[in-house]
């Protein structure tokens, strides 16, 4: 019965293979080949980013990982148990949820508007670990300390939050499983500047502390340098360029990561035309 | 350049040389907010000379996007405006009917989502002609040929067959483009972008910029670039006016804004932004979170209470815009803590030792 030994998630233990490995995954839409051939690997405590513009095939990567979309092709395998094909009970999508959760993009739509930030955090603790309501009501004030969300917050609805302190809820939602990985798909995008400083130095401290690892979905270069130690790039559903995250943004080797890079405004920048128009392989048509 | 004879028979913006082509003084906006008429905008003074670009940088609820509103005249019902507006040396506040209408051709915008500004059952042509056949009385097949030849400017080659498609035929940077030729066809001299790349790809903001800085360069066209980006509107723009909580704190040339800034926040806002060269071993968040407008007290800082630099006199008034080393700067301290901004905090205790 390997089920029962379950390694404590989130706590560090275990910390031999891969939290996660995904090797040759494919994904078809119809005529459209949205992932393709992609594989890579997430160490524990490390954090991995995958770069890409609209339509690369990022977002669609992560929905497969966490089940939302079925891969046409490929293995996806968590913790050394297979998940490329959907969770046959509901036992094995709990087991699945506390191995890898997601943080979406948006956090006015991802939280459900009639329940509390508490009321979130405690149905996830009831569900994945079926606490009794003393040592839940605990643990939701040691995630609502480790988010920086105040007592008022944490009984508060998502109307009654910024869009920074929603994300912190969302983070702690997606913590009080003790995942073993966080996906973020462009978690910290939508947030403004002041805020989203607050949110990564709030991703690094609970890495150093959970040893979670991250899979950091994002077209920010400046954020996925500053979260992530390795990175893989990906255009139309085909990854071009991966290695360390210094390495790939200091020296980009392919043409499309070197345009990626060129792209960014930055001190003394001038955007140029010619040199971008002739780079253009899209007609413009979706 | 065939599209510059629209001028003809409208009316005409007389401005002097040396004189700015929009001026606001003083611009206040209440408006109905929770139940309550509440200030959204408080003294805001800002001039955009003739081919100049001046940003515009906040957060949210900072009023940017509603300064650009107020000057275009789509504010509200129930808005209370006070201070002035001028454009080529007209009081925009007075104009109505067909002026006011010659002054949006003059004036035009651009917006962040152009689908959310695009009727989805009209062709792309239908929407690009519409100011030039209705406003300017140009006949159809005329307007049609400046609009294709505009698409051209934009790097939109095909523009015959682009006129016949509908908006959900075109990516959102290719409708981006569009946007950006429609609002050109009535040849403005001053062009209000409103976080027109926000939406869009970094590689296709990227390339939008470019068109957008060349086209401006060109027509001569001065602009207005609202964006949450201060890197962004630095690399583009010869001035920005950066704004906090509904009042500009601080009015900067680009060049200097980043790496000399005048005001505490302006300084916090580029510290705390990742850098794409180095990874910091923690970034320099501000504490708390951006005030809107409406929620900003009259009689203090309303930066103080995230300031690292706040002192007792931050508390005790709304401070002026004075001028400093050539910009602007709204600080009680701004003098005094003048060339230690980029050190943080604690620098700043030592000078005051």
């Amino acid at each position: 019965m390997p089920d029962l030994v379950t390694p404590q998630p989130g706590l560090g233990g275990n910390g031999d293979g891969p939290v996660l490995e995904v090797s040759g995954l494919r994904k078809e839409f119809g005529d459209l080949v949205a992932v393709d051939s992609v594989s890579f690997t997430v160490l524990q405590a490390r954090s991995l980013a995958i770069v890409g513009e609209s339509g690369s095939g990022k977002t669609t990567i992560a929905r497969m990982i966490v089940g939302l979309e079925r891969p046409t092709a490929g293995r996806i395998t968590s913790c050394g148990r297979d998940r490329s094909s959907p969770a046959r009970s509901a036992r094995e999508r709990r087991r699945r949820g506390s191995e890898v959760q997601i943080v979406f993009q948006d956090p006015y739509t991802s939280l459900d508007p009639r329940q509390t930030a508490e009321a979130t955090i405690d149905e996830v603790l009831r569900l994945h670990h079926g606490w009794p309501k003393e040592r839940r009501r605990a643990r939701i004030d040691e995630l609502a300390g480790l988010v920086g969300l105040d007592e008022r917050q944490v009984r508060a609805l998502p109307r009654a939050l910024s869009g920074g302190q929603r994300q912190r809820v969302a983070i702690a939602r997606a913590l009080a499983a003790e995942p073993r990985l966080l996906i973020l798909d462009e978690s910290v995008a939508a947030l403004d500047v002041s805020i989203q400083a607050q949110v990564l130095n709030l991703l690094a401290d609970i890495r150093d502390s959970t040893a979670v690892s991250y899979v950091l979905i994002s077209h920010d270069l400046a954020v996925v340098r500053q979260l992530t130690d390795d990175a893989i790039v990906l255009h139309r559903g085909v990854v071009v360029e991966r290695g360390p995250t210094p390495r790939v943004l200091d020296s980009p080797e392919h043409e499309y990561t070197k345009r990626l890079r060129a792209s960014v405004p930055r001190p003394g920048w001038k955007p140029r035309r010619g040199a971008l128009l002739g780079a253009r392989e899209d007609s413009g048509t979706p | 350049m065939s599209a510059v004879q629209a001028g003809a028979g409208r009316a005409e913006a007389t401005v002097r040389s040396g004189e700015p082509l929009l001026e606001v003084e003083g611009l206040t906006v209440r408006l109905q907010v929770e139940g309550a008429q509440r200030s959204v905008l408080r003294d805001v003074s800002i001039s955009v000379s003739p081919g100049e670009a001046v940003g515009l940088v906040g957060e949210s609820g900072s009023g940017k996007s509603m300064t650009a509103r107020a000057i275009d005249r789509l504010l509200p019902h129930g808005a209370e405006v006070s201070g002035e507006i001028r454009f080529g040396g007209a009081d925009v506040m007075a104009l109505s009917g067909a002026a006011l209408r010659g002054f949006r051709n003059q004036v035009a915008m651009i917006f962040q989502d152009p689908r959310a500004h695009v009727n989805p059952v009209r062709r792309i042509g239908d929407f690009m002609t519409e100011a030039l056949r209705t406003n300017l009385d140009v006949p159809a097949a005329e307007a049609n040929r400046r609009a294709a030849d505009m698409l051209g400017q934009v790097g939109i080659m095909d523009g015959e067959r682009r006129l016949r498609q509908y908006p959900h035929e075109l990516s959102g940077g290719m409708l981006q483009r569009v946007m950006i030729a429609a609002a050109l066809l009535t040849e403005p001299k001053l062009l209000l972008a409103d976080e027109p790349t926000t939406a869009l790809d970094v590689t296709t903001q990227a390339e939008v910029m470019a068109i957008l800085d060349d086209l401006r360069r060109e027509f001569g066209l001065a602009m207005l670039f609202i964006t949450h980006d201060l890197e962004l509107a630095a690399a583009i723009c010869d001035r920005t006016a950066v704004m906090y909580a509904g009042q500009i704190v601080e009015v900067r040339e680009s060049a200097l804004l980043h790496d000399d800034p005048l005001h505490p926040y302006t300084a916090a806002l580029s510290a705390a932004r990742p850098d794409i060269a180095q990874t910091a071993a923690r970034l320099a968040a501000i504490p708390g979170r951006p005030l809107s407008a409406f929620e900003a007290p009259d009689s203090e800082c309303a930066f103080a209470p995230r300031c690292p630099h706040a002192k007792d006199i931050c508390r005790a008034e709304n401070p002026e815009l004075i001028s400093l080393d050539g910009g602007l700067s709204r600080c009680a301290r701004a003098i005094e803590l003048r060339g230690h901004l980029l050190a943080g905090p604690a620098e700043d205790g030592q000078t005051d030792a």
